[in-house]
């Protein structure tokens, strides 16, 4: 399998809530981080991918974030007129009005085909050739592989025409496992893991994109070895408990508690950590990212990510 | 001393809970952003209304991805309404006063279904469940899913089967999309784009005013596909009355005083902020905020500057105290007597806590922010293990219910 960091399109996805946003922005920052010119899209236009970087708001036209790494937001209509004016030499000034119509029509009439625009713009700058790697904040789980099958389902349904040409590329493109590459985040969690899962087998039985690796995320640390979890409990017993309150001068039961929801939360994702291996095919790569305890987010904490992230790649 | 959450400083009888905002409603619509546990908090709302209110209740289910049967022990719930069998419940140990149902919403099943039911004839009906460009509609993409839930939703409310329904919904900006779907169709119907596209097709390029349009459609879509367009919304328009009919009621059913909206939210700054961001648009929209679920909160413990001093204790003494503590710990197993790796345990016991702290006062930061005021703020502690069955939802249910 050709490594992620060979890539030149990776699509990060996964159930919402684990960590997406911030394993794009980090694979990104790790990538510019080793001289490359990285450009990092948001596909879902929330506009939080700035914070990441804690850079000014991102716009559809990209902007530098980090030295090599450039931003932006995708945005359907203007990645629409960029299509009409670059790809058809239709000439969208001053015609406004037919454009946002011809929009509408096209989002709402003819399905699939505001995902070839949105992806068919990413593809694009893929093509153009300017970019070292194309890091995509696609959307969650749910979705993702109505926006990945859309070339082949417009095909299917197109058989002439200009966005026919269009798809028949994009499909190469999406289908090329030493270009594109879709990465999975989840965390250690039954939902996460059951939806990886599932997304796993769709992204094989509706797609034509590889999977490239799962990144688990919030990996707690172990705390104890076996011996030591011993002490742990020893020490939780109501005598020496006693004693340690004393020794301390203070309430000590609540500090033990934390370890033992430590310990039990730790216990029941491994669980699922072991479902998830046997889940996924063998080839594809578990790359695991610890749980940081920190008091926000922002670009330290998207150093720390690709500081990681790097590591599990043996970087 | 702390600040201790909200909801516990209030006396208990006179504070208005889930309990009793579910007990005057026949629809709670669950939102908010993806990952909070939205799905199990709307199963387990659900589960608690059929135990405690005896009434019958279905939860249905509209996200694409199959969850609701993991979390209810059921395997395969499809798109028709299942019951809950009573053995889940008496696993469960527990004796409901009402009925639990559940359903998954199936797309595909929904439109065909709405089709059967307001083509005008068998013919139409036959053109237009064959038509590609209806197949791709119903099965295939994401924005469909909006517009049928609500519709499903009106549908089964409408029969009257249930006493109570709770809907699970996509994450927030789908969500929002999933309210204005009925208006958003109900517009498509009326305007004019939908009229050009219908015009007969040698009639097209001769008008003045919609030439461009026709050319751009055309040169991006091809002709042919065009044709199927044009044939697909020919056929569609029969149905024209029936479906702007039906939105119009699916809209009046929403901001219907019998309705009310669960907004659930972690207290990490991420999904709260978009959780604020619907709860603001709710209210914007004339709809009923009922209340605001905190999931996956961090335990109350963790706040407590006392438990800082100690744990700071243990840490900074941990080599000394390992050895005061070594003979009792010694005495009943040599092996746990080491004082070094007394001291670890110590150390990482100490550490844990101070990590988990972080985690804890953010949380309480976060919640003393919030901007938007509910009727009902519930708060759900993190549950150290999965919830995977009856027994854990009820657990859940027990906490967010009072």
């Amino acid at each position: 399998m050709t490594p992620l960091l060979d890539r030149k399109l990776v699509f990060v996805t996964g159930k919402g809530g684990t960590g997406k946003t911030t394993v794009a922005s980090a694979l990104a920052l790790l990538v510019a981080s080793q001289g490359k010119k990285v450009l990092i899209c948001e596909m879902d236009g929330k506009g939080e991918l700035s914070g990441y970087y804690e850079a000014p708001p991102t716009a559809f036209k990209e902007k530098e974030v980090q030295p090599g790494l450039f931003a932006m937001t995708m945005d359907t209509e203007a990645s629409l007129r960029e299509y009409l004016r670059l790809q058809l030499h239709v000439p969208v000034i001053g015609r406004i009005g037919p454009v946002a119509k011809a929009f509408d029509f096209l989002a709402t009439a003819a399905p699939g085909v505001k995902e070839i625009i949105t992806v068919g713009k990413i593809c694009w700058e893929v093509r153009g050739g300017n970019w070292d790697m194309v890091v995509v904040d696609a959307p969650a789980t749910g979705h993702i592989v109505g926006q990945l099958a859309a070339p082949q389902a417009v095909n299917g349904l197109v058989r002439v025409g200009l966005i026919r040409t269009q798809t028949d590329w994009m499909l190469e493109m999406l289908s090329d496992p030493a270009i594109t590459g879709l990465l999975a985040v989840c965390t250690p969690e039954e939902m996460p893991v059951t939806e990886t899962i599932e997304l796993a087998g769709r992204i094989r039985e509706e797609t034509t994109v590889e999977l490239a690796g799962v990144v688990v995320n919030r990996v707690l640390p172990e705390l104890f070895g076996r011996q030591e979890e011993q002490v742990f409990d020893a020490l939780t017993t109501p005598a020496l408990l006693a004693e340690l309150d004393d020794l301390v001068d203070g309430d000590a039961g609540p500090v033990l508690d934390a370890a033992r929801l430590a310990v039990t939360m730790r216990r029941t994702r491994s669980t699922h950590l072991e479902r998830l291996r046997s889940g996924i095919d063998p080839d594809v790569p578990l790359l695991y990212l610890p749980y940081l305890f920190t008091k926000s987010h922002g670009l330290r904490t998207t150093r720390q990510v690709a500081e990681s992230l790097g590591e599990e790649m043996g970087l | 001393m702390a600040a201790r959450a909200r909801p516990s400083e209030a006396p208990a009888a006179a504070t208005p809970s889930l309990d009793s905002l579910l007990a005057t409603k026949e629809i709670v619509v669950a939102c908010g952003p993806g990952g909070v546990g939205k799905t199990t908090t709307a199963a387990a709302s659900a589960l608690m209304a059929a135990v405690t209110h005896g009434s019958k209740v279905l939860v249905l289910t509209v996200d694409p991805a199959k969850r609701l049967a993991n979390a209810l022990g059921l395997d395969g719930i499809g798109n028709t309404e299942h019951r809950v069998p009573d053995a889940a419940f008496k696993a469960a140990g527990v004796t409901p006063r009402g009925e639990l149902w559940a359903a998954m919403l199936d797309t595909k099943e929904s439109w065909d279904s709405l089709i059967r039911q307001h083509a005008p004839d068998e013919q139409t009906r036959d053109e237009i469940l064959a038509n590609p460009l209806y197949q791709n509609i119903a099965g295939r993409f994401v924005q469909s899913h909006d517009y049928i839930a609500m519709e499903r939703l009106y549908e089964i409310h409408s029969a009257g089967k249930y006493d109570l329904i709770v809907v699970d919904t996509p994450p927030t900006r789908n969500a929002l999309d999933f309210l204005d779907a009925p208006e958003r169709l109900a517009d498509f119907f009326s305007s004019r784009l939908l009229r050009w596209l219908i015009v007969p097709y040698r009639s097209k390029l001769i008008n003045v005013a919609t030439k461009p349009f026709y050319q751009i459609s055309d040169r991006i879509l091809g002709t042919e596909f065009m044709g199927d367009i044009s044939e697909f919304f020919i056929l569609f328009q029969t149905m024209y009355d029936g479906f702007v009919e039906r939105s119009k009621a699916v809209g009046r059913l929403l901001s219907d005083r019998r309705t009310t909206f669960v907004v659930v939210s972690t207290l990490e700054a991420t999904p709260l902020r978009e959780a604020e961001f619907f709860a603001e648009q709710l209210t914007e929209r004339k709809l009923h905020l009922g209340a605001i679920v905190l999931n996956k909160v961090m335990p109350d413990y963790l706040q407590g500057r006392a438990g800082t001093r100690v744990a700071e204790a243990m840490k900074d003494r941990a080599e000394r105290l390992a050895e005061q503590l070594a003979p009792r710990l010694g005495a009943g197993d040599p092996a746990l007597g080491d004082p070094a790796q007394i001291a670890r345990v110590l150390t990482e016991v100490a550490d844990g806590y101070l990590n988990f702290q972080v985690v804890a006062l953010r949380e309480m930061e976060e919640r003393a922010s919030l901007s938007v005021a509910p009727e009902v703020l519930a708060t759900v502690p993190f549950f150290d293990t999965d919830i995977y069955d009856l027994a854990g939802l009820l657990r859940l249910g027990e906490q967010i219910w009072r």
